[in-house]
């Protein structure tokens, strides 16, 4: 995209555009200047520890403040709300929380029902649903607590899908989860990207960009590199970005 | 024996106790249940000022309506002081809570013994606003305690699936458009009307922990939030009774203490019922 160019007459609108995004956490700034059009499809978002991969999902929805703009689909976040999906870090919640897992993937239905009230029964059964996709089908009515944590993150997935959304924001759902639970999330990412939809999701496991990723983004506080796989996955990037760590290489 | 205005305030201390175990059990998910101590304690000066302006213009200085109505506006004054002195971040809440309701209560002492000097009956009773005495409430107070605690009660039921998302994940809440700000205010406008209406029967020192120890000892047990609703407000609406009772039978025993007490023997109750639910699964 050449700079500058505005978002909001973007030929295809981009399912996330943000222009000069700037973050600041106490006068420190955490993501400064990022200009970025997401591309349909599954975008992997890298970057060390601190680099603003999460803040940049949560400045783009408002959960912190910024300055800047971020459109979804060319247009402003309540315009689409609907059509977005959110799904924060798992450690973000109490997980002691008084709730069953059909309880939290419920909740992505609240926008569909009216605001008082019980929830009507069709909207638990399309919470149920997604829990099946996501293989808890079984384990709707357990609490959440008594989930593993691989279980809790396909909870979180199965709110997302719930949300039946088409550009998907996810903050690290593969973060430190069994080898069942990361190839049940990677076979739903797949098919949602089959469906048409698109995931911006941050990550940490460089060894798996190339096989399940269309493209990138690479941050460190800033952006370093953005495009498809193949043109900006490279090891001068991640060196830029990770300040040249010997032993993070991209793996097959 | 127990007579018919015992009764009714017995019955008003429990629906006292049930809206505020269930308003207290989303206080407490929110993370906001210390409040209600800020609260309680900013309601001082309001009760005491609100007996001096109808004394000076020739009310019934004990009716309890506009010492409520008065509590009511110093306890959201405080809420508004606590807000103002957290902005900054530099302030955590723990300790902006400890200012704001030692500087409300400071100032309701003062006034309580200003208050004393002046002839007439104005300062009546208004003593008993802070540690509880329920068997000095009449009928009407009762039934005035009671009508707002359910009406409290009453909001929760209708809010329900909003302040449970809220109160599970704020960031998915605002992410998907709730309205979070108004509902956290809804939430502070319960506490606060539980709060204020706890004051004549259970006092303003120990009315947070009518909020904060039946939705404790639900916590420990429920796996569920409707769960954890119906058992906070039923060990509540216990504590309120019981409290109530040994208020009537011995009339110098401040009620809020013997309600926390009761409240208190629920909840070890609870924690050792938890306790064994938790080694047995």
């Amino acid at each position: 995209m050449p700079d500058g160019a505005p978002l909001r007459t973007a030929a295809a609108a981009a399912p996330l555009a943000v222009e000069g995004l700037t973050v600041r956490y106490d006068g420190r700034p955490a993501l400064s200047g990022v200009t970025w059009r997401a591309a349909p499809g599954l975008t992997a978002i890298l970057g060390p520890n601190g680099a603003g991969k999460s803040t940049l999902l949560k400045a783009a929805l408002g959960l912190v403040p910024a300055e800047g703009e971020a459109r979804f689909f060319g247009q402003p976040l309540e315009a689409v709300r609907a059509r977005v999906a959110y799904l924060p870090q798992r450690a973000s919640v109490d997980w002691s929380f008084p709730a069953s897992a059909l309880d939290v993937v419920a909740m992505a239905r609240l926008p569909r029902a009216r605001w008082f009230g019980a929830l009507p029964r069709r909207e638990r059964e399309a919470a149920r649903a997604a829990l099946a996709a996501v293989g808890l089908a079984d384990l709707a009515e357990r609490q959440i607590g008594r989930l593993s944590g691989g279980q809790q993150q396909r909870v979180f997935l199965a709110r997302a899908l719930a949300q039946e959304a088409e550009l998907f924001l996810m903050d690290e759902p593969l973060a430190a989860v069994d080898a069942v639970t990361e190839e049940t999330i990677l076979a739903v990412l797949h098919g949602l990207v089959r469906e048409g939809k698109s995931v911006l999701m941050v990550h940490h496991d460089l060894s798996l960009v190339q096989a399940h990723f269309d493209h990138v983004l690479i941050l460190a506080g800033r952006l370093v590199a953005a495009g498809p796989v193949a043109e900006a996955f490279t090891d001068s990037a991640i060196a830029a970005a990770f300040g040249g760590l010997p032993g993070r290489g991209r793996g097959a | 024996m127990i007579g018919h205005n015992t009764l009714v305030v017995l019955l008003g201390c429990a629906a006292l106790g049930l809206a505020a175990g269930v308003v207290g059990s989303f206080a407490l998910l929110r993370g906001r249940a210390l409040l209600a101590d800020a609260i309680g304690h900013a309601a001082l000066p309001g009760v005491v000022a609100a007996s001096l302006l109808v004394a000076a213009l020739g009310g019934e200085a004990r009716a309890l309506g506009p010492l409520l109505l008065g509590a009511a506006v110093t306890g959201w004054l405080g809420l508004l002081a606590l807000r103002r002195l957290t902005a900054s971040g530099r302030i955590p809440p723990d300790a902006g809570i400890a200012v704001v309701l030692s500087a409300f209560y400071a100032l309701g002492t003062v006034g309580l013994s200003v208050a004393q000097t002046l002839p007439g009956a104005a300062q009546a009773g208004l003593t008993h606003f802070i540690l509880g005495q329920a068997a000095t409430m009449t009928e009407a107070d009762a039934l005035l305690a009671g009508a707002l605690a359910l009406g409290c009660a009453g909001v929760v039921a209708l809010l329900f699936q909003p302040l449970r998302a809220l109160c599970f994940d704020e960031g998915f809440a605002r992410a998907q458009g709730l309205p979070v700000r108004a509902l956290d205010l809804a939430l502070l406008g319960l506490m606060l009307a539980v709060c204020v209406a706890g004051l004549p029967a259970v006092g303003l020192i120990l009315v947070v922990a009518l909020l904060v120890v039946p939705a404790a000892a639900a916590r420990l047990l429920a796996a569920r939030l409707p769960a954890m609703l119906a058992l906070a407000g039923l060990f509540g609406a216990l504590a309120g009774a019981a409290g109530a009772l040994a208020s009537t039978r011995l009339p110098d025993l401040p009620t809020g203490a013997a309600v926390v007490l009761a409240g208190l023997a629920i909840f070890g109750a609870a924690a050792l019922a938890g306790r064994r639910r938790g080694r047995g699964a």
